[in-house]
Order: C-alpha cells, then sequence, then structure tokens
C-alpha cells in the first residue's frame, strides 16, 4: 500500500519541508512518497535528500530543485528555475515541463530527465549523471563535462560540449554549433544501445536513428603553444 | 645605454661598463627569451613576489605613560575566536585566531594534508581543504575542518558535506582573482584524477565560474541551498580575492554569508599564470581596511566575522591584521614554509638530508623555489610523486608547523599585552601607525610623528 504524505508549502516554510524529509521521513523507512503542494515558485525544494523515497511536487518550481539528490525520485508537475538536480549523486529528478539554467550542473551520478526544453548550460561541468532533455538544449551545454551523457532530443544551442572531457552527448536534432574541443564522431552499436537504454529509462520511445555523437576530440587535455586564445 | 664613444674607449680601456635598463632588466630579458622560445605564458606557485606595501610598513603604539601594558610575561591575553555566529547553530570555536587556508589534496599531497590537521588540531585551530575534495586523511586529523565549494566542483558530495564543521564558498582568490585552479598533469596521479573524475596526467584548467549561479542574487539562493542541506547546523563562508573589496564584501553580506574572507594579492597558489599572480588584485594591507569599512557600512562588524590572508607569515602581522578590523587570519605559503618549503634540506627519520641537487634540476635553488606546479617539490610538499612525498613525515610536520602557530601566537599575545590588552581582539586601529605615505594612505591610520592620514585628513 503506497503511504502517502502530503506537505503544503501554504502552511509549511522551505526549512520545515527539507528538515521533515532528512531527518523524520528516513525514520520511518523505505516506500514512502511524499506529495508536495503550494510550491508557487519557491527555491531549494527537497535539497540534500538522503532516502530511496519518492517526492512528488506539485507545479512550478525555483531555484535549485532536488539539490544534490542522493536515493530519492523526485518529479515536479511543472516548470523549474535555475540547476535543478545540481550535483545529484544518485536516484532520479524528472520535470515534466522546461528546466531553466544549469540543469544538473556537476551532477555526478543518478538521472536527470527534464522533459520539455532545458535552457543554456544544462549539464555544465557534470562528473558522471546521465540527462535526458526530452527538447531542446540552449548555448554552452555539457560545457567542461567530465563524465556521464547527456541526450538532447530537440536541437542543441551555439557552443555544444565546449572543453569537453570525458562525458558524451547524443543529440537527436540540429546542433547550433560545436565548442573548443567538441568534435562529432560516428555513431556506433553501442551508441545506439546507450541512447536507447536511456530514452526508455526516461520513458521516450527508444528511436535513435537521427542520433549523433559528440565527445572530446582531446587536443585540450595537455598545454602547447598551437592551442593559442583557446586557453 | 650606450654614450657616444665611451663604449669602445671603456673597452680599451679594459674597463667592462655593465649598465643595466630598468625597463629591460634581467628579469624582464629572462622573461622576453622565456615567451620567445616557449610560446606559452610561464605558470608557477607561490604568490606575489614583487615589493609590496605590507604589514610591516605599521608599527604598533605601545603603552607608555598614557596607555598601561599587561604583564608580558604573566598576565593573561585570550586569544579564542568565534566565526559564524550570524546563522549557524554551531559556530565555529578556534583557541587562536590563526586558520590554515584552503589549500587542494592534488596541490599537497596527502601527508601534508595530514600533517596541516594534526598540528591545527594540537593549537585548536582549523584547516581548510582545497579544490579537489576531501581526504580522510585531512578529516581524520583535523578536529575542525572547513570543507571549501568552488567553481570546479571536483569531488564535491553531500556526504562530505555533512561532515565539514563549516562550508567556504570560493569566488576566487587573491592570487588569481577571476581565475580558475591549475592542476599540471604530472600532478594529476591516479588518486588525484579518480577523486576529480579526471583521466590521470591531464593538465587540469578548473572552471573560474561556478557552474550553478553566477551573479550575487542567485548567489544568495546557493547559499541557501548549502544552509538547507546541512540543516543550518555550520557556517558558511564566502572567500574572495581582493579587488573590488567594498563592493564584493557588501554582496557576500546581502547574499547571507557568516563569515567573509579577503584574500590580499599576495595569497599563494600552486599553479597559475605568472602574470595573473603579479598583476592582480590589490595588496592584502589595502583590502583589510576596505573590506572593515563595507561590514561597518553593512552594520554588521561583530556579526559577520572576517577572515583575512595573503601574505601573512609572522605574529606581528597576526596582530595588526587584527587590529585593522580582522577577526581571524588564514595562513598557506607560511605554512608551507614551516613544513620546509624552500629549505636546503628535508627531514628523514631523525636526519637532514641535502635537496640541494633536486632544486638545481629544477632549475632554481631554495630560497628561491616557486615550483610547486611541477609537483617536484624537493622538500616533498607539493607533490604527488610517492618517492618525493615520503620526504615529509607527517609527525615531525606537524610538530614543526605546531611550533610555528605557537611562535606565532607568542608574538600575537606579546604585543597585545604590550598594548595593553588582556584580549588579542581588543587592538584597535588606533594602536598602529604607518611608517610610509603609501601604508598610511592604504592602511588608513597616520603617518608615524604626524595626524595625516592620506586621503582622509
Amino acid at each position: 500500500m503506497d503511504r502517502l504524505i502530503q506537505l503544503d508549502l501554504a502552511g509549511l516554510t522551505v526549512r520545515e519541508l527539507n528538515q521533515f524529509l532528512h531527518q523524520e521521513l528516513p525514520s520511518r523507512g523505505a516506500g514512502w512518497h511524499v506529495d508536495v503542494l503550494n510550491p508557487n515558485g519557491m527555491h531549494n525544494l527537497a535539497v540534500g535528500l538522503n532516502a530511496s523515497v519518492d517526492v512528488d511536487i506539485r507545479g512550478h518550481a525555483g531555484y535549485f530543485i532536488a539539490g544534490m539528490n542522493q536515493q530519492a525520485r523526485v518529479t515536479v508537475h511543472g516548470n523549474v528555475g535555475w540547476s535543478v538536480a545540481e550535483n545529484i549523486m544518485s536516484g532520479s529528478v524528472r520535470v515534466k515541463g522546461c528546466a531553466s539554467e544549469c540543469a544538473a550542473a556537476s551532477g555526478h551520478g543518478g538521472l536527470v530527465v527534464i522533459e520539455q526544453d532545458a535552457s543554456s548550460r544544462c549539464g555544465i561541468s557534470m562528473k558522471g549523471c546521465d540527462i535526458v532533455v526530452g527538447g531542446s538544449v540552449g548555448h554552452l551545454s555539457a560545457f567542461m563535462a567530465q563524465a556521464g551523457t547527456l541526450v538532447v532530443r530537440g536541437n542543441a544551442g551555439p557552443g555544444l560540449g565546449d572543453s569537453l572531457y570525458e562525458a558524451v552527448i547524443y543529440v537527436g536534432g540540429e546542433i547550433h554549433s560545436l565548442g573548443a574541443d567538441a568534435r562529432e564522431e560516428p555513431m556506433q552499436m553501442e551508441d545506439h544501445a546507450r541512447v536507447a537504454e536511456l530514452l526508455t529509462r526516461a520513458g521516450f520511445p527508444a528511436e535513435t536513428g537521427r542520433f549523433k555523437r559528440i565527445a572530446s576530440a582531446r587536443s585540450l587535455y595537455h598545454w602547447h603553444a598551437d592551442a593559442g586564445d583557446r586557453y | 645605454m650606450l654614450m657616444q664613444g665611451t663604449g669602445i674607449n671603456s673597452i680599451m680601456a679594459g674597463h667592462l661598463r655593465k649598465e643595466e635598463s630598468f625597463s629591460f632588466n634581467r628579469q624582464v630579458l629572462d622573461y622576453i627569451h622565456h615567451a620567445a622560445e616557449h610560446g606559452l605564458y610561464e605558470i608557477r606557485g607561490l604568490g606575489a613576489k614583487r615589493a609590496l606595501p605590507t604589514f610591516d610598513d605599521l608599527v604598533f603604539l605601545t603603552a607608555s605613560a598614557s596607555r598601561y601594558p599587561l604583564e608580558g610575561y604573566r598576565e593573561k591575553c585570550i586569544s579564542k575566536t568565534v566565526l559564524g555566529t550570524r546563522y549557524a547553530k554551531r559556530p565555529i570555536e578556534l583557541e587562536i585566531p590563526i586558520t590554515i587556508a584552503g589549500m587542494s589534496f592534488g596541490a599537497l599531497s596527502a601527508n601534508v594534508k595530514e600533517a596541516l590537521g594534526r598540528a591545527a588540531s594540537a593549537m585548536g585551530t582549523s584547516t581548510t581543504t582545497g579544490d579537489g575534495g576531501m581526504t580522510r586523511e585531512e578529516r581524520q586529523s583535523s578536529r575542525t575542518l572547513v570543507y571549501q565549494c568552488l567553481p570546479s566542483r571536483y569531488g564535491f558530495n553531500p556526504e562530505d558535506l555533512r561532515q565539514a564543521d563549516a562550508i567556504e564558498l570560493v569566488i576566487g582568490q587573491g592570487a588569481k582573482p577571476g581565475g580558475g585552479g591549475m592542476l599540471l598533469g604530472q600532478k594529476v596521479s591516479a588518486r588525484v584524477a579518480g577523486m576529480r573524475t579526471l583521466p590521470e596526467g591531464i593538465d587540469q584548467r578548473s572552471a573560474c565560474r561556478h557552474p550553478d549561479w553566477t551573479g550575487p542574487d542567485d548567489l544568495t539562493i546557493k547559499l541557501l541551498e548549502l544552509r538547507e542541506i546541512t540543516d543550518w547546523q555550520v557556517p558558511i563562508y564566502v572567500k574572495m580575492g581582493a579587488t573590488r573589496v567594498r563592493e564584493d564584501v557588501k554582496l557576500a553580506v546581502k547574499a547571507g554569508a557568516d563569515v567573509v574572507v579577503i584574500d590580499g594579492m599576495q595569497g599563494g597558489t600552486a599553479a597559475t599564470q605568472q602574470t595573473f599572480i603579479e598583476h592582480s588584485g590589490i595588496p592584502t594591507l589595502a583590502a583589510l581596511p576596505l573590506a572593515v569599512e563595507a561590514l561597518d557600512e553593512m552594520n554588521v562588524l561583530g556579526e559577520v566575522q572576517l577572515i583575512i590572508s595573503g601574505g601573512i607569515r609572522s605574529g606581528a602581522d597576526v596582530a595588526k591584521a587584527l587590529a585593522l578590523g580582522a577577526d581571524a587570519v588564514a595562513i598557506g605559503q607560511g605554512v608551507l614554509m614551516a613544513l620546509g618549503c624552500n629549505s636546503d634540506t628535508y627531514h628523514q627519520a631523525g636526519e637532514n638530508i641535502d635537496a640541494t641537487a633536486d632544486y638545481t634540476a629544477l632549475q632554481t635553488a631554495a630560497g628561491f623555489c616557486h615550483h610547486c606546479h611541477t609537483g617536484r617539490c624537493p622538500v616533498g610538499i607539493t607533490t604527488q610523486i610517492p618517492q618525493l612525498e615520503t620526504r615529509l613525515e607527517p609527525e615531525w610536520g606537524a610538530r614543526r608547523l605546531k611550533n610555528y602557530l605557537q611562535v606565532l601566537t607568542m608574538e600575537l599575545t606579546t604585543l597585545a599585552r604590550a598594548c595593553g590588552k588582556s584580549n588579542v581582539h581588543h587592538l584597535e586601529r588606533e594602536d598602529l601607525v604607518a611608517l610610509t605615505i603609501e601604508a598610511a594612505a592604504m592602511a588608513k591610520v597616520p603617518l608615524a610623528g604626524t595626524n595625516w592620514i592620506p586621503g582622509k585628513s
């Protein structure tokens, strides 16, 4: 039986919500489902969770939603502001609408799904998380991305994958331009399998035929004079 | 400059004239030759080496007939320091106002991190992580550990965040305000690379902007996020390199900092561009009064604490910093020097072993070395090479550093007592005068023997 708790931000502070999610909820054991009502664009909701629970935020929310998430599965039934799921370690964060800038910035693990569009710098500095964007991403997405996978079903803005390390980007639509040291590489069988798996986990059809693979050319891994103004 | 006829006459007379150019002196020639040969700017460690106005340009007006001193060898002088009283449930309580500045594992070896932790804990003060995450060595050895949140977010994770005693959000540092960290490939060992999620051996260049916020309004929300994640338990510091200090401090206060850390241009680094180190930021002496004024204008003096860093070396420096309004100082380079940085020898199993050949191999010498970036530190401090790392024995290093911190504290309390203060935090601006016009203008204290503060009176 689903064990449901409703928390209404019309009568609770953000601090009270987070402290409940940090302290009281884990002590009740796994399998709890928390509905957060009236988020009204508030920031820092459900940050720092570390329990295998489901949290549904019923409406639009602000900055840093589900920041540094561990284990929990957080769903926002609306749009979010900047830096949703920043530094996510594990678990999953799903945004049913659009996400503003820096979605999943420096995420170390887990899965982040933006069902519609994400703005600029999506996946910036990512360190091992997986990100699936149903729509398009803005400029400088996956900037300095170190590890993990970014899948974009729509288009990518200017400077995609600038200064990439070992993260890999797959784009289904058009790419405005690639950033320094990012290059398109042929899609291999394992790339199609990887994209299909992530699309399936994100709840999208596993159609991978139109995807391009973007990875690091690794020409900036070491200092050399010929790189000129790219440093 | 060769005067007409002079050169040939001198040569004929057997006299070699060496007229060095001020603009194109040997240092500048060396710079131009290096640039022409390599096509890449010079990268080095430590801080600004040029002559700058410093705390040495101030002196204390200790007690006499008009002021009453405390007994220097007998009466107690309190040095206890509390940081983070504004919002945190658990402010930091230190025995001395001297903290260990953030220096990364990667820049430093794990042995050094352990030595810093042991010495700081023995003296009742704090250590700070750096760009590269928290090592178990420093967490285990440090009673009070400040966890930095940097633009790179290398190894940044909520588990370590929750076991930190304070959080330091780093916007910039004095050696390179506006620039990101750097760790050249020779120091990116398997362990360092693993902690940073990077390929081993790459030349790692960190971001200079945080990935998840940009301006001061975002910073306000970011600080709240960190507070929410840690349930408002621990203080949050905001560290900045000293540039537009007055504006930056005010923005940090408005964003919700418990403690502001200002790092002057003498502040050190493990590696950055030489041009950055010498040509950006303002001297620590100039930065400190600006920060104090900003806190005063925001009505948060005593509520938001101020830590100053950048070239602090001695107990006199600490005393002068406190007199000008800092609540504490942070030391990086001096700490490394206490461990043997730029020493002729390193210590191994009770013996001092000559390191001259290793300095020579780096084309430098003890006293001049700033080759932290190479990872080939002759005394085993700024290295990840196992054979060099063992040159710094943590127990020996901890003892040396504890001695150094003890001397600084004794010098600090000596000066405070002589100024008639039973608490080092009672030192005040009125206790100081300046020896140069520059220092008087920057520190905003009178030129010695006058009541003149340039720009004020």
